[in-house]
């Protein structure tokens, strides 16, 4: 096995690893991974953030304009861009076509039941959470003969939202306040997150609070004393991603 | 078809922190050792380089260093008479996976337990009498004792190269350090980390209430350091992602760190990674572990025999190879009957963030272990008499990172989402310090491990189950804990305080800490305990056990120096007494 294959099995998922998916791709003899005599080191085998795909796409186009308009309810525009200003929806759709989307990494075995609010997420996979989450709410839309979620004011968009956070909305084919948890971090991760991944568009949500992203050494201003700092942020995809 | 490997002198079973020390012991001792790891291989110059390892959505939010659930995870509920359900995505802790383990990821605050800590049932028993542990608090003695253990614990900060100030030299109390912690035989190696404003804040409150503020101890280089093994660690640039990241800067004492770069060139060490193990085999009397059986990842079933096997595991992990070989009994609530799984035990989290106007925190500014903390409220630091409970915890402020998914904290009454709340994250980013009290977990009959009826892993194997939930103990501690919490915070010249109680019943959806202990614990007696002092099974005397695994509950600290501590002796004992007489070294 070549080391910079190592990285992808040390994540290979419970599918592959049924499927058998993996012999294929990694087939190796076993002492190909044992390590004797020294430190294993090879040239350029850093593994680096898996740059945004903008092709990579899950949500329909209704789906994306619910996800829109409800992203931008969660974080406003003001002074400093909107949700989707910055770059949150594209990150939420990529993320939810990849491996996240997909939940190759959580344990996604039934029986699937709804549990205690302490038992933490028992949904199926994010990207078919958000799907019937989506059609189920506007389907209740539908059936209380309301106007679609996209066409409310942003007060009553406000409060559809609200309910959903405390549980007080049953949905019929998922669990209402799993799904606002899920688009709420997931917004929060598109919004503060750094810019490689498709978020936080021209880093402006750092600009916003004064976080500075991967700078990896303060020592000059440990004695800061309680001052104010003023650094450009820099994104690990250096400063021009985007 | 199972294929049969030559054996081998020693077999470890993963290779984080504990694994890393035992292979180093034993094969400074000229012991032929292989470690098994179910992860891959991870170094910090490829791996973790700098220009890549502070990406928060990456690392944090999509589990690169942490385990996979897909293949295995446990299942949870509060109390027996509820059904489990599985821990479909992490939350209340992180366990890692790969080469270097959970300590990849660490803060790196490294403290040593009380004395008292380690006779938790028969001190507080003799200076508060029977009646003041409830009856379902099984808390127990350890077996060793804190003198025992010093040693240790100064080889492992030496390993690590330790920031901090003693409290107490052999005896005599020190200006500046902890003067509640025992005895030091020797002062730190490196001096307390250069302090940012934040926890200068809290130490001059904590001053002014008769408090001692002091250091905390950090394995975050506050210069550069070579360590015994030879190893060479840089300054720390106080990037503030270290917690839930690996350093990419050498600035953090790992295995990774610390230990690899010498024992990776012994001839007598091999590591094979991708070595997913799936039992520990044992003979048919019972009298020995014989290997253990893993599983490749393309598949292929192996059988590696061992003189002697070694579980490195995390704790959960830990705990579920003993239930899945059938190695000893399964705990059962009701009878009290059976070890394994028995006293599983966390850590009570509680805070309070002060909100400034002007003072600027720069949160990003930050290390993992880079704090003030004051210990009166630790253990049996003070007088517990008619409070209702045993034990505590510190009371620190960490200034550990600015990462703004994560840390976002805004005043109570703001909104849950929206302009408001957008307004609020902007006005306090950079100007909210937190006081956190770091609690003890004490044992209880209520909170155990066994096995889930329903659920299986990828390999076909029942899931372990987790039963767990604050009892009364923790509660009126915690509640306790965070009144002193808040008598600081309130004395930091803020704006405003927000008090966050421990949240009750436990939610295993919010990340609280990585301190989950017990369920392969030790003690005195095999009718009390998993393993005795030196961490070895009473059932199958060359099969040892490593990890918080071994705590028989959790004091209030964080507990990889006292994990550290435990496999440096455990291992003295195997170089001083179990390699010349291979047998039980505790007659039980």
């Amino acid at each position: 096995m070549h080391f910079s294959q190592r990285a992808y099995l040390g994540h290979m998922s419970r599918r592959a690893f049924l499927s058998g998916a993996s012999a294929l791709a990694f087939a190796a003899p076993l002492a190909a991974r044992e390590y004797r005599g020294g430190i294993p080191w090879e040239p350029n085998a850093a593994v680096p953030p898996e740059p945004f795909d903008p092709s990579a796409r899950f949500l329909t186009a209704d789906e994306r304009s619910f996800v829109t308009a409800a992203v931008d309810r969660l974080i406003p525009a003001d002074d400093w861009g909107s949700a989707s200003e910055l770059g949150v929806v594209d990150f939420i759709d990529g993320q939810l076509a990849g491996a996240y989307g997909r939940g190759d990494i959580y344990y996604m075995e039934g029986p699937f039941e709804d549990g205690l609010p302490t038992q933490g997420y028992q949904a199926q996979a994010p990207a078919l959470l958000y799907r019937q989450a989506i059609a189920d709410i506007r389907q209740g839309l539908a059936d209380a003969d309301q106007p679609d979620f996209i066409e409310l004011s942003p007060e009553d968009q406000d409060t559809l939202l609200m309910a959903l956070s405390e549980g007080e909305s049953d949905l019929e084919h998922t669990d209402g306040k799993t799904f606002f948890d899920t688009l709420w971090q997931n917004t929060l991760e598109g919004y503060f997150g750094d810019p490689v991944h498709g978020g936080n568009r021209d880093m402006e949500a750092w600009r916003m609070i004064g976080f500075p992203g991967a700078r990896y050494d303060y020592r000059p201003w440990i004695d800061h004393g309680g001052k104010p700092l003023d650094f450009e942020p820099v994104s690990v995809g250096g400063r021009l991603v985007q | 078809m199972t294929r049969i490997m030559p054996e081998r002198e020693v077999v470890v079973v993963g290779f984080g922190w504990t694994g890393a020390i035992v292979a180093e012991q034993l094969t400074e001792e000229g012991m032929d050792v292989l470690a098994l790891e179910r992860g891959v291989w991870r170094d910090t110059s490829t791996d973790y380089a700098v220009n890549n390892a502070q990406d928060e959505v990456r690392y944090r939010y999509r589990d690169e260093l942490f385990e996979d659930l897909s293949r295995e995870t446990l299942t949870f509920r509060n109390e027996s008479d509820q059904k489990a359900l599985p821990m479909r995505m992490l939350g209340s802790f992180l366990p890692g996976t790969n080469v270097g383990g959970s300590g990849v990821h660490w803060n790196g605050q490294t403290w040593r337990f009380l004395p008292s800590d380690f006779q938790a049932r028969s001190h507080n028993v003799e200076r508060y009498g029977e009646d003041a542990l409830p009856e379902d608090m099984t808390i127990q003695d350890w077996g060793v004792t804190y003198d025992e253990l010093e040693p240790h614990y100064d080889r492992f900060e030496k390993l690590c190269g330790i920031a901090g100030k003693a409290g107490n030299l052999n005896g005599e109390t020190q200006e500046g350090g902890n003067p509640f912690e025992g005895f030091r035989s020797s002062e730190y190696p490196n001096p307390p980390m250069d302090m940012v404003a934040s926890p200068l804040k809290f130490a001059d409150a904590a001053r002014e209430l008769g408090y001692n503020p002091f250091p905390g101890p950090s394995a975050n280089m506050s210069r550069a350091y070579t360590n015994p093994l030879g190893v060479q660690l840089a300054p720390c640039t106080y990037c503030g992602f270290c917690e839930k990241y690996a350093c990419g800067n050498y600035s953090k004492a790992t295995a990774t760190t610390t230990i690899l770069p010498a024992l990776m060139r012994r001839e007598n060490f091999t590591l094979r990674t991708g070595a997913m193990v799936l039992r520990v085999e044992k003979d048919g009397q019972n009298t020995r572990a014989t290997g253990v059986t893993y599983i490749t990842d393309e598949g292929e079933e192996v059988f590696q025999p061992a003189q002697m096997v070694v579980l490195c595991c995390y704790i959960t992990h830990n705990v579920n190879l003993l239930m899945q070989s059938g190695i000893g009994q399964i705990y059962d609530p009701e009878t009290g009957e059976g070890n394994v799984g028995r006293n599983y035990a966390y850590q009570a989290m509680s805070g309070a963030s002060v909100f400034y106007d002007d003072f600027a925190v720069n949160p990003y500014v930050g290390a993992g272990a880079l704090g003030m903390a004051i210990d009166e409220f630790n253990g049996d630091n003070f007088d517990h008499t008619g409070l209702g409970f045993v034990g505590g915890g510190y009371i620190a402020t960490w200034q550990t990172n600015g990462r703004p998914i994560e840390s976002h904290p805004v005043p109570d009454g703001t909104p849950k989402f929206g302009a408001g709340w957008k307004k609020a994250v902007r006005d306090n980013y950079n100007h909210t310090i937190g006081v956190g009290a770091h609690g003890a977990v004490m044992s209880h009959r209520g909170n155990y491990f066994d096995l889930d009826p329903t659920y299986r892993d990828a390999y076909g194997r029942p899931l372990m189950r987790l039963t767990f939930d604050f009892k009364q103990n923790e509660i009126a501690m915690s509640r306790y804990l965070t009144e002193k919490v808040a008598g600081i915070a309130n004395a930091m010249g803020g704006r405003e305080v927000s008090v966050s109680n421990m949240k009750v019943p436990y939610d295993i959806a919010p990340y609280q800490t990585t301190h989950n202990t017990g369920g392969h614990i030790m003690g005195e007696t095999p009718a009390d305990s998993v393993t005795n002092k030196y961490n070895q099974s009473w059932e199958l005397p060359n099969l040892f056990l490593m990890g918080a695994g071994n705590f028989p509950q959790n004091p209030g600290y964080n507990p990889t120096g006292t994990v550290a501590a435990l496999a440096y002796h455990s291992m003295a004992a195997v170089r001083d007494q179990y390699l010349r007489n291979p047998g039980p070294m505790v007659q039980a």
